[in-house]
């Protein structure tokens, strides 16, 4: 069977973003960029499919400019087969990625489409329902767990009240939750081996995809902080300050 | 302008999520209808119907939508939704899971979490972890919208008489299938709607240890939650995840014991009204948040607490 999972290129989970001073988005400017959190669990749990002798083959692709390949070099040590960069310069929105994401679909023909749930720049959770919309394909998004059996996938999913577990026939689109399973790390090995598997790149032209988008951001500012409190020297202090000052309990 | 809000509920009562939701239509301003798709739901679309603000609510009752399958339910919602100006649901799991499905099958982009109506069209939502918000104006000729609950005010559940209508062919996609479910059991306030909420990290060392937690949230009546440190090490589920990729939650009183305070957490409850912390580690970031932080071991601290509130 053949994965196909998508990476994105995002800041590093652990850098605080910081406001341009003009508001007219986040700074960027010589942050620090990894693949997205979620995209790397995906990319984990294609990995072990393949060990599980049930994926034959996983393709990695990511959209976005010439830096992105970067990602998907990333994902190539972790074990993926082949890349497809997908390069444009655009600012693009989930349904935009969904569409492209689409064509490639339907030049690959994968089995199983694994995402992340969410971007942690945009944290829009969209792309993956949007792209199993646009292809008709069942979706098991928040995924905690997947098994693949008799033409099927069992995917496991962390709803709000605990869990919930759905069946859906192949080809589908699973996203990642946190607890699917945890990355391995890169070995220096398989970063050497990733330089040379092969990477495709294309252009949305290429793919006939328009990347329009109907949102314009019109400004991004800091959100309100929070004034600092104070340090309290025992309980006894807390409580008297939660029941007399605070008046919250 | 009118808008089509999705009702989220159980097939047996309407979850409070929906009322901000209402809320938040109010704010855009026009006709409020309220779906509610379900199997056996009818009381959920009574309740619907009382809500204020509501002017109609439209009921798919079948077994197709009976666990909210979102291939079947973005079929439904699509086919409905192609009148009003706006869609909205909760940005709960069940609205993002089926939003962009159905903002997909319209070709239109969704604005994801919105935590303020500026206009018809225009939004504010948080973006890197709730530490950038995005000013977003839509020139799609359908919104497709997801509201964070902790940002609108409910909408009452009473005052409301909108009629009930049934609607919609049964959408079957044939796709997939509902297995099974294994939903939390807990006597205590639920975490997104609680007044008081008490978290729990790695700090609290294992899952036993929450029981510390758990006597001080009944005595307070609170609703318990946790870090996704305390989740991933198994000490508690994890629909208890407060944070960026958890639920976002903003009482009047919010207690972190033994959490260190990373920015993924923080984006799920910097909104509360008080922030309390207790961490044994005076450099914890959470303290640079919190209005009042205890430097103390919480196993002291918190039985302490306990008998003192
Ligand atoms: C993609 C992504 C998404 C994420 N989403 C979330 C999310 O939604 N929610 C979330 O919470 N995290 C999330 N995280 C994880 C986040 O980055 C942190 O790793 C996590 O919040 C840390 O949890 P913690 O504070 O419990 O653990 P730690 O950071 O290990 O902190 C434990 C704290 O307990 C204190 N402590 C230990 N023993 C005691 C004691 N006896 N008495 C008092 N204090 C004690 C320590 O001083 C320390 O401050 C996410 C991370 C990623 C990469």
């Amino acid at each position: 069977m053949k994965v196909l999972v998508a990476v994105k290129r995002v800041i590093d989970y652990n850098v605080k973003v910081r406001v341009k001073s003009d508001n007219t988005d986040v700074d960027l400017t010589n942050v620090k960029m990894a693949i997205n959190p979620f995209c790397e669990i995906a990319v984990e749990e294609a990995v072990r499919l393949k060990e599980q002798g049930v994926a034959s083959e996983i393709v990695v692709v990511s959209m976005g400019p010439k830096a992105c390949q970067e990602q998907i070099r990333t994902a190539l040590a972790l074990g993926a087969d082949r890349g497809i960069q997908v390069e444009t310069e655009d600012k693009l929105d989930s349904l935009a990625v969904a569409k492209l994401l689409k064509a490639v679909y339907d030049e690959e023909k994968p089995d199983l489409v694994i995402l992340g749930k969410q971007a942690i720049d945009s944290d829009n959770n969209q792309t993956g329902q949007m792209f199993a919309a646009l292809t008709g394909l069942p979706q098991g998004t928040f995924a905690s767990e997947v098994k693949v059996a008799d033409g099927k996938v069992s995917v496991t999913r962390e709803i709000d009240g605990g869990l919930q577990t759905v069946a859906l026939n192949l080809p589908a689109v699973v996203t990642t939750d946190l607890r699917l399973n945890e990355p391995r790390y890169a070995s220096l090995p398989n970063i050497m081996k990733a330089k040379r598997k092969p990477l495709d790149v294309k252009t949305p032209a290429d793919l006939g995809v328009e990347v329009a988008s109907s949102v314009t951001l019109l400004k991004v500012e800091a959100p309100a902080e929070r004034s600092a409190g104070i340090k309290v020297g025992s309980v006894d202090e807390l409580v008297e300050k939660l029941k007399n000052e605070a008046k919250v309990i | 302008m009118s808008i089509l809000v999705l009702a989220e509920h159980d097939n047996a009562s309407l979850n409070a999520a929906t009322l901000a939701v209402v809320s938040a239509a109010k704010a855009i301003g026009g006709d409020v209808d309220v779906l509610v798709a379900g199997e056996g739901c009818g009381a959920v679309a009574e309740q619907a119907a009382q809500v204020d603000g509501v002017s109609k609510v439209l009921v798919a009752d079948n077994a197709a939508y009976g666990h909210q399958l979102a291939e079947n339910l973005s079929l439904l919602i699509t086919e409905l939704g192609k009148g009003y100006s706006h869609i909205l649901a909760a940005a709960s799991t069940t609205g993002k899971n089926v939003l962009p499905r159905v903002a997909a099958l319209l070709d239109v982009d969704q604005i994801s979490d919105i935590i303020a109506v500026e206009s018809a069209d225009t939004f504010k939502r948080p973006i890197y972890a709730g530490n950038a918000i995005a000013t977003v104006q839509s020139s799609a000729p359908v919104k497709v919208i997801t509201v964070r609950g902790t940002a609108f005010d409910k909408a009452a559940e009473t005052g409301g008489s909108a009629s009930v209508e049934q609607v919609g062919a049964a959408h079957d996609a044939g796709t997939s299938a509902f297995v099974g479910e294994e939903l939390a059991k807990s006597d205590r306030p639920e975490l997104a709607a609680a007044g008081i909420v008490v978290s729990g990290g790695r700090g609290m060392g294992n899952g036993e240890n929450f029981e510390i937690l758990y006597s001080l949230a009944d005595k307070l009546g609170a609703a318990v939650g946790a870090s996704r440190a305390a989740v991933d090490a198994g000490f508690v589920p994890n629909d208890m995840q407060v944070g960026q990729t958890g639920k976002i939650v903003a009482p009047e009183l919010y207690v972190a014991v033994g959490i260190s305070g990373a920015i993924q957490h923080l984006a799920g409850m910097k909104e509360s009204k008080i922030i309390v912390a207790i961490n044994k580690d005076e450099e914890a970031p959470i303290f640079q948040v919190a209005d009042y932080g205890l430097v103390a071991d919480l196993f002291e601290a918190v039985p302490e607490l306990t008998g003192k509130v």
